[in-house]
């Protein structure tokens, strides 16, 4: 064999080398590269993650009862107002004539009990009168001194009388009656005069101010809006399948959109009891402490929910879903093998709980370059994707 | 005896090894180019298997969510798990549109689905899957994202959490995906100026906006800014009752329903139909030139040694002897060539931007298709070779 032949020999076998390294490593029928780990015991933190708006505990929406054109706004938003004071006045039109009118009447009917007290006591004059002269002509007749004729004559007038202070005593009750009838009346227009003034209920804030001065609104078209700063909270939405562990008095952490690097303490104030079944979702009102934020403002709010100790955890990449059946990949002896696995929790920082079906020695596929099926060849690399 | 063939490459072996690589690199262009139509198809049918879905529900004579736009409401979801046969079913969306990260856009097909539902991606590199309800996101790792990066998608930003491979839509686009709730609300909630605009348009409509009705304005309003639509729902089913189920849809809830079949084909034959025939007939004819180009190469390499062949006859050479030397002459050239070419084509082919899938069927056919096409052309090489006058060799 000359050293020609020898040395093509040499260069012949490193091209069909290099040509097969490069068709089974690089190619499809490369094996499938995969990263794998152990079972991790330890403490989970987890926590339930939702999003919500600052709204305002109490609330008020202040607004006249019936159709009516506003006069005057006193107030302007951001104003700070107290218990009873007018912010808002609607035009009365014709309140303030009629008020008077009703004053009028009161007035009349008083004049008019007091002419019936007089006509009753006229009355009652006539009949003290007309019963001593009755009287008298009992006797008179008793003793033959007048006729019969004469002293019926008597009798009747001393009946009339006593009809006249009936009479009389009515139309004073009737007189009376007129004058309550007239004061309720006034009362009620004086009533319905003072409900065009919109008062603050409660010691607050002006938020909104939604009319003018000239403008017309129905009866229940809110002009002003009223909250209590102090009772500012954060309105939770947090999907029904994770809100099952959410407490009154758990710890939050909350982000306000307006200061996304600061994060604010919160406490969960109230559980609602009626969920959005629309969106699936539950509503959790976490109270904050010192809110610096608009109404309506969208929130990040993170629940910490219990830590769970000495628990076996698996990456949650590594759970998969095959055939309704929940479980994970490992490599046993280089063999791909599908394990159905009993798992817990699942926290927010991707780490599931494995309640059973695993030893704590296997080593669990986490990610791979495919889909795995059994049987797979495949090769165990640190990391697949350079982070 | 020794061998004409191995003695005329050691003779100019340089020409002959520079002749096969080039020859070689025309042939890594073909496989590449078959590899380019193979990843065409192919990443029709990953969408379709990444899915995980045995039925593709959709709106009402339509092509579903891939071909053509579809909209069904989400809670048609629901109804469906009540069908005999029926044992998953998961709503998503499809929306191709461009996301911005660091000032930079990325076009990507941007899918919502629900966790634990069909439609979740099968397989991760690295991360971890969506956990919580909002703005979080898995991203492929051709969209060339991180882990960690932000990313904003209409009014929102996303934190990437996990990335997946080979999670593209049927044009290539690399996916990313997003809860449903929050794909629903990047689908059907414009912008922030589109939003305005909606509402001052719906205040100026007098039917919306009366005097005498206060908070319906409101109340339309707000029904606006709230979707409740998706544009498919996955649906597994029990084996083999694909058809029932199929059937039972299409005549109670009035929509259609697709098999994986039936999606492949709508896929396959009519949505990339076009593009994919236009790789194809641009392979055929690049197979075509290189195959004259082989011919060529091995018809001028014989004529190159019209001397040489004619001294071989006046020493008495057969025939035989000089059709072996060009036959094995133009087998080690298309050798050479298939190697370089197979070699190059597997190194480039990550390169490229989109998938290129080399399948061991298509380069153990091309092999096939060089040597006979080496035979072929070296037909006609032997027959000039053999029509040499032997004078030649003393003539000028």
């Amino acid at each position: 064999m000359t050293g020609l032949k020898i040395k093509m020999l040499v260069i012949g076998t490193a091209v069909l080398g290099a040509f097969a390294w490069v068709v089974l490593t690089q190619g499809p029928l490369a094996p499938v590269k995969v990263t794998v780990e152990k079972i991790q015991v330890g403490t989970l933190a987890n926590g339930v993650f939702g999003i919500g708006t600052v709204r305002a505990r109490h609330g008020f929406n202040l607004a006249p009862t019936m159709t009516s054109r506003v006069k005057r706004v006193l107030v302007d938003q951001g104003d700070t107002v107290v218990t009873g004071q007018v912010l808002a006045e609607m035009d009365p039109v014709d309140l303030d004539e009629k008020f008077t009118g009703s004053e009028r009447v009161v007035q009349k009917t008083a004049n008019a009990i007091l002419a019936a007290e007089a006509q009753t006591s006229e009355a009652e004059s006539r009949l003290k009168t007309i019963a001593a002269t009755l009287a008298r002509y009992e006797e008179l007749r008793g003793r033959g001194f007048v006729s019969q004729e004469m002293y019926d004559t008597k009798l009747h007038e001393k009946n009339a009388a006593v009809s006249a202070l009936a009479a009389a005593s009515a139309n004073l009750a009737t007189a009376r009656e007129e004058h309550a009838r007239a004061q309720a009346d006034m009362r009620g227009i004086g009533k319905a005069r003072a409900q065009t003034r919109l008062i603050s209920p409660a010691n607050g804030v002006v938020v909104v101010r939604l009319a003018e001065p000239g403008s017309t609104v129905v009866g229940g078209q809110v002009v002003l809006q009223v909250v209590d700063p102090k009772s500012l909270w954060i309105e939770t939405r947090v999907a029904q399948h994770q809100a099952g562990q959410v407490r009154v008095g758990q710890e939050a952490e909350v982000v306000l959109r307006s200061r996304p690097h600061a994060q604010l303490a919160g406490k969960v104030a109230r559980v609602d009891m009626v969920s959005d079944a629309v969106t699936e979702e539950r509503i959790v009102n976490v109270a904050v402490a010192a809110v610096d934020a608009s109404i309506g403002e969208y929130a990040e709010v993170t629940f910490k929910l219990p830590q769970l100790n000495d628990t076996r955890s698996v990456p949650t990449a590594a759970v998969k879903r095959i055939d309704r059946q929940t479980g994970v990949w490992v490599l046993q002896d280089g063999q791909v093998v599908f394990k159905p696995v009993k798992v817990g929790v699942t926290t927010m920082e991707g780490r599931t709980q494995i309640l059973d079906g695993l030893d704590n020695d296997e080593s669990v596929i986490v990610y791979s370059q495919q889909p795995l099926r059994a049987g797979i060849k495949v090769r165990v690399v640190a990391e697949l994707v350079r982070g | 005896m020794i061998n004409l063939a191995s003695r005329d490459i050691l003779h100019g072996w340089g020409k002959f090894v520079f002749t096969g690589i080039g020859l070689g690199l025309l042939i890594g262009v073909t496989l590449t180019m078959a590899g380019v139509y193979r990843g065409m198809v192919d990443d029709a049918r990953v969408l379709i298997e990444n899915a995980g879905a045995d039925l593709w529900v959709v709106q009402q004579d339509t092509l579903g969510p891939y071909a053509e736009p579809s909209s069904v409401h989400d809670d048609v979801a629901k109804d469906l798990l009540s069908l005999p046969g029926v044992v998953e079913a998961g709503n998503v969306t499809y929306l191709t549109m461009q996301v911005s990260h660091e000032r930079k856009e990325i076009r990507v097909m941007l899918v919502g689905y629900e966790a634990g539902k069909p439609g979740e991606p099968a397989y991760m590199v690295a991360g971890r899957p969506i956990t919580r309800p909002h703005y979080e996101a898995l991203a492929d790792i051709k969209t060339g994202l991180a882990l960690g990066d932000r990313i904003s998608i209409r009014r929102h930003e996303y934190t990437v959490v996990g990335l997946t491979r080979r999670m593209v839509s049927s044009g290539g686009d690399p996916m990313i995906f997003i809860p449903l709730k929050d794909a629903q609300e990047v689908q059907f909630l414009k912008d922030n100026d589109a939003l305005l605009n909606e509402r001052a348009r719906t205040a100026a409509n007098p039917a919306f906006n009366r005097p005498g009705v206060p908070g319906l304005l409101e109340a339309i309003q707000a029904s606006q800014t709230s979707s409740r639509f998706v544009n498919a729902i996955l649906v597994r089913t029990a084996p083999g009752m694909e058809e029932s189920v199929a059937a039972q849809v299409e005549r109670w809830k009035h929509l259609q329903a697709y098999s994986k079949n039936q999606m492949d084909e709508i896929l396959v034959a009519r949505l990339i139909a076009t593009s994919s025939k236009q790789i194809f007939m641009f392979l055929v004819i690049l197979a075509i030139v290189s195959a004259a180009i082989v011919a060529f190469i091995i018809y001028t390499m014989t004529l190159n040694k019209v001397r040489e062949i004619a001294v071989l006859k006046l020493i008495g050479a057969t025939n035989r002897t000089i059709s072996a030397m060009i036959l094995q002459q133009a087998l080690g050239l298309g050798l050479i060539g298939f190697l370089v070419g197979k070699f190059s084509a597997t190194l480039w082919a990550p390169l490229f931007p989109k998938y290129v899938l080399l399948l061991p069927g298509d380069a153990v056919q091309g092999f096939v298709l060089v040597m006979l096409m080496c035979s072929v052309a070296s037909v006609f090489a032997i027959r000039a070779a053999l029509r040499i006058d032997p004078a030649t060799a003393i003539g000028g």
